[in-house]
């Protein structure tokens, strides 16, 4: 205990220490906020969603605080739902005889940014029996024209895609809708026209009992705090939960390796003979085998779950180089005549081995463990960039892995790449900071006794 | 010389002839111990012979010294006294029961009944225990589980190594000790299973001369105290008087001489023995400019241990086809007085 609180007061000297600690906890903060904000099941549903999840989500968004750096202003996606009352939507029923009602939509928004919208679909849910309500949709720009858009007949799950509309299409002489009905016909160059906008869409239904619903979504070109992907999913779900796997993969390993087989040597050097010489061949053998090699294999033919991989990891890692150093150490200590005295005082073998032998190596256990746990969270990340990752999970190696699949470096998409990077930096970076102060701390201390 | 022998009067070799015991403790028999040197790891190359041939019997709170140079085996003949090693022939009984038969919890009983002070304090401590763990390590083993009783005894033992007091102790770590502090730890940590044997090998040499005194005079009170025997090992022979009665002489892994210690200095018989005399560091000024026989050659080697006497190629005396063809036996050409060799056949 005090020489734990002697620890702690040592690393308090080195400032970068003091700044590993602080990212450390705050790593460990947002892997247990994410664990409780997002459930496991819950992430995994959201990230192997489509478009019923994500449809109203743009596609390759940068994040939204990227227009801070940016002189043209992008947009953000906007959302009017004729369910939701607060909204901005308003509805108007109107009856026109027993059966036909009109049914009239009008949806306003404030449109600001410089730059022209990805896209604009209009998603309508109709209730009705068996003719279903016809459906006129009407643009009015800020300075006054309407523009007629098209007709569509709602069926139960309707979608009105503006660009798919060969219709408006020649309308529009051939323009892209989210570029013609935002820019401003005074100028030659497609100028936004900045001010307020309205889509009305205006139904008729035709049977007693038939009602209309409906969507507007004008996607950004900029999302949220992280951005979006290919698949229109919000990629602060996946650095979120890089965080709890990252950290759950790079201590689990670390310590599991480092602990077994700091075990392992102790055990050979303890009881020698056959036993240490086939701890040492098996060691021997496993450094000679392609530790990446092996994993690929194991990710192609058996399992690419995150876990089964971990297990493997460990397996190859626990002969691994470092139980030569551990064994140098333990063949020195072997011999200190505290050993000697304890076995004179009726110590068994495993006893020696726990508290005799191991205490004495803790020293440099522990730096090299910390040390030990960027290495692992890289590796996880380089599996994934490999294309090993887990299919399921979310993790920042498998957002670079999208993102290079997907050509983001090509085609200028860094948020991409950058932000699990930093993430996977910063990790590193924190581990390291701590490692390296603590090595300093217990590295003189076993110099001295 | 005279300097040994003016202080071995007043010292402790008088008064033991009342402390004697007539039951033996420990019978070492015959005893050999053997190393197997190996070629490449697995070929087989010899033996080191560290112990060859050794008897003796160690009475009922009886001191024994063993002396000799490095390499003589009495570091081997100590450790396998301690269990630490196995002979390779011969037996040791302690109170009649056979080492070589004991396992499990009866060798751990046999260990319990032995106490075990060795040369170096600190590194007999280990660095990473404080004092009090240290000390409960061995009563834990030992099943004591009454944590009451364990603190009780670990107090009492501090105190009788003069560790007092003894909260001052008992959180420290052994290198925030002195020297002398740290024997005294590993003097009552050897005494916490209230053994009925201490083995001490060269329990002075790694201290200053200034607490060589005091730890001696300690070890001897508590030998008094308890009726401890006591196997002391060293290569000093001027620190023996300060408490044993009978001194072995070791040479490259046999006992060369066998007497008690005032006959030893007074008469010493065999001339390895009078070398290791003649060698004893004297504090007189005279000596820094004064010339010492010192045997010449090395001490030989255990593998292959020289024909006949082993001492014969250093030997000043030497006898032609005697010495250097037949194993000396011993002969007893004072009461009480063994030696190996053949100028007193």
């Amino acid at each position: 205990m005090n020489a734990l609180k002697r620890t702690f007061k040592d690393i308090s000297q080195y400032p970068s220490a003091i700044a590993g600690v602080v990212l450390i906890l705050a790593l460990v903060a947002l892997a247990v906020y994410t664990m409780f904000a997002i459930p496991y099941s819950e992430a995994i549903r959201l990230w192997r969603g489509g478009e019923e999840i994500w449809g109203d989500y743009p596609r390759l968004a940068p994040p939204a605080w990227t227009n801070i750096f940016t002189k043209e202003k992008q947009p953000s996606t906007i959302v009017r739902d004729s369910v939701d009352v607060d909204s901005g939507v308003t509805k108007e029923v109107k009856p026109i005889d027993e059966t036909m009602t009109d049914v009239i939509f009008t949806y306003s928004f404030d449109y600001d940014a410089d730059v022209f919208p990805q896209e604009m679909i209009v998603f309508m849910t109709a209730a009705y029996q068996e003719k279903a309500p016809f459906v006129s949709l009407f643009w009015i720009t800020p300075d006054g024209r309407e523009i007629r858009l098209g007709e569509v007949t709602a069926k139960a799950s309707e979608t009105y895609r503006f660009n798919q509309d060969e219709r408006l299409l020649r309308r529009l002489k051939g323009v892209a809708p989210e570029v013609a009905l935002f820019a401003d016909p005074e100028q030659e160059t497609p100028t936004v026209l900045k001010g307020t906008y309205q889509l009305r869409i205006a139904a008729i239904t035709f049977e007693e009992n038939s009602d209309l619903e409906a969507k507007f979504v004008s996607y950004g070109t900029v999302h949220g705090l992280a951005g979006t992907d290919h698949r229109r999913r919000d990629l602060t779900i996946a650095l979120l939960w890089g965080t709890p796997i990252a950290l759950a993969f790079g201590l689990v390993a670390a310590l599991v390796t480092t602990v077994t087989t700091m075990v392992i040597a102790a055990v050979g050097v303890w009881f020698g003979g056959v036993v240490d010489d086939l701890i040492q061949r098996i060691t021997e053998i496993n450094m000679l085998l392609p530790f990446l090699p092996i994993l690929i294999m194991v990710g192609t033919f058996q399992s690419r779950s995150i876990w089964v991989l971990l297990l493997w990891v460990i397996l190859l890692s626990i002969f691994g180089a470092s139980i030569k150093g551990y064994r140098a150490t333990f063949m020195q200590i072997k011999e200190a005549p505290y050993i000697e005295a304890a076995r004179s005082y009726g110590a068994s073998n495993w006893r020696i081995i726990v508290s005799y032998l191991i205490p004495r190596i803790i020293p440099v256990l522990i730096p090299g463990l910390v040390s030990g746990v960027p290495a692992y969270v890289f590796l996880e990340a380089s599996l994934a960039v490999l294309g090993l990752g887990d299919p399921v999970l979310p993790t920042w190696g498998k957002l670079i892995n999208d993102a290079y699949g997907n050509g983001a470096l090509y085609n200028g998409q860094y948020y991409w790449i950058l932000e699990p990077a930093l993430l996977l930096m910063i990790a590193g970076l924190a581990f390291a900071m701590v490692g390296f102060a603590l090595d300093r701390i217990f590295n003189p201390r076993l110099r001295e006794v | 010389m005279n300097a040994i022998s003016g202080t071995a009067q007043g010292g402790a070799a008088v008064n033991s002839a009342e402390r004697r015991h007539d039951e033996v403790l420990l019978s070492v028999q015959d005893l050999h111990v053997w190393f197997e040197l190996r070629r490449f790891g697995f070929g087989h190359a010899g033996y080191v012979r560290a112990v060859d041939g050794v008897t003796f019997d160690l009475h009922y709170s009886e001191t024994i010294a063993i002396v000799g140079e490095s390499g003589c085996g009495k570091s081997s003949l100590m450790k396998t006294i301690l269990a630490l090693h196995r002979p390779t022939k011969g037996d040791i009984l302690f109170e009649n029961r056979n080492l070589n038969a004991l396992k499990g919890p009866e060798l751990r009983e046999y260990r319990s009944q032995v106490g075990y002070v060795q040369q170096d304090p600190y590194g007999a401590l280990a660095p990473f225990m404080t004092v009090q763990r240290i000390l409960e390590e061995p009563m834990i083993i030992n099943g004591i589980k009454d944590k009451a009783e364990r603190e009780a005894r670990l107090r009492n033992a501090m105190e009788e190594v003069k560790m007092s007091p003894v909260d001052d102790f008992l959180q420290k770590f052994p290198h925030m000790l002195s020297g002398g502090q740290q024997q005294r730890v590993v003097i009552a940590r050897a005494m916490l299973l209230e053994p009925k044997l201490i083995v001490a090998d060269e329990p002075v040499s790694m201290l200053d001369a200034s607490v060589r005194v005091e730890i001696l005079k300690l070890l001897r009170a508590l030998q008094d105290k308890h009726n401890l025997a006591v196997i002391y090992i060293t290569h000093d022979l001027s620190t023996v008087r300060y408490f044993s009665e009978r001194v072995f002489v070791m040479y490259a892994g046999q006992a060369v001489e066998k007497s008690l210690i005032n006959d030893l200095i007074r008469n010493p018989l065999h001339p390895y023995t009078m070398a290791l005399l003649a060698a004893t560091s004297d504090p007189d000024a005279d000596n820094a400019t004064r010339f010492r026989d010192v045997p010449p050659g090395e001490p030989p080697s255990l593998v292959k241990p020289p024909k006949g006497c082993r001492f014969h190629p250093r030997c000043p005396h030497m006898i032609k086809d005697l010495c250097d063809a037949e194993e000396p036996p011993h002969f007893e050409p004072e009461p009480q007085h063994l030696v190996a060799c053949w100028l007193y056949r």
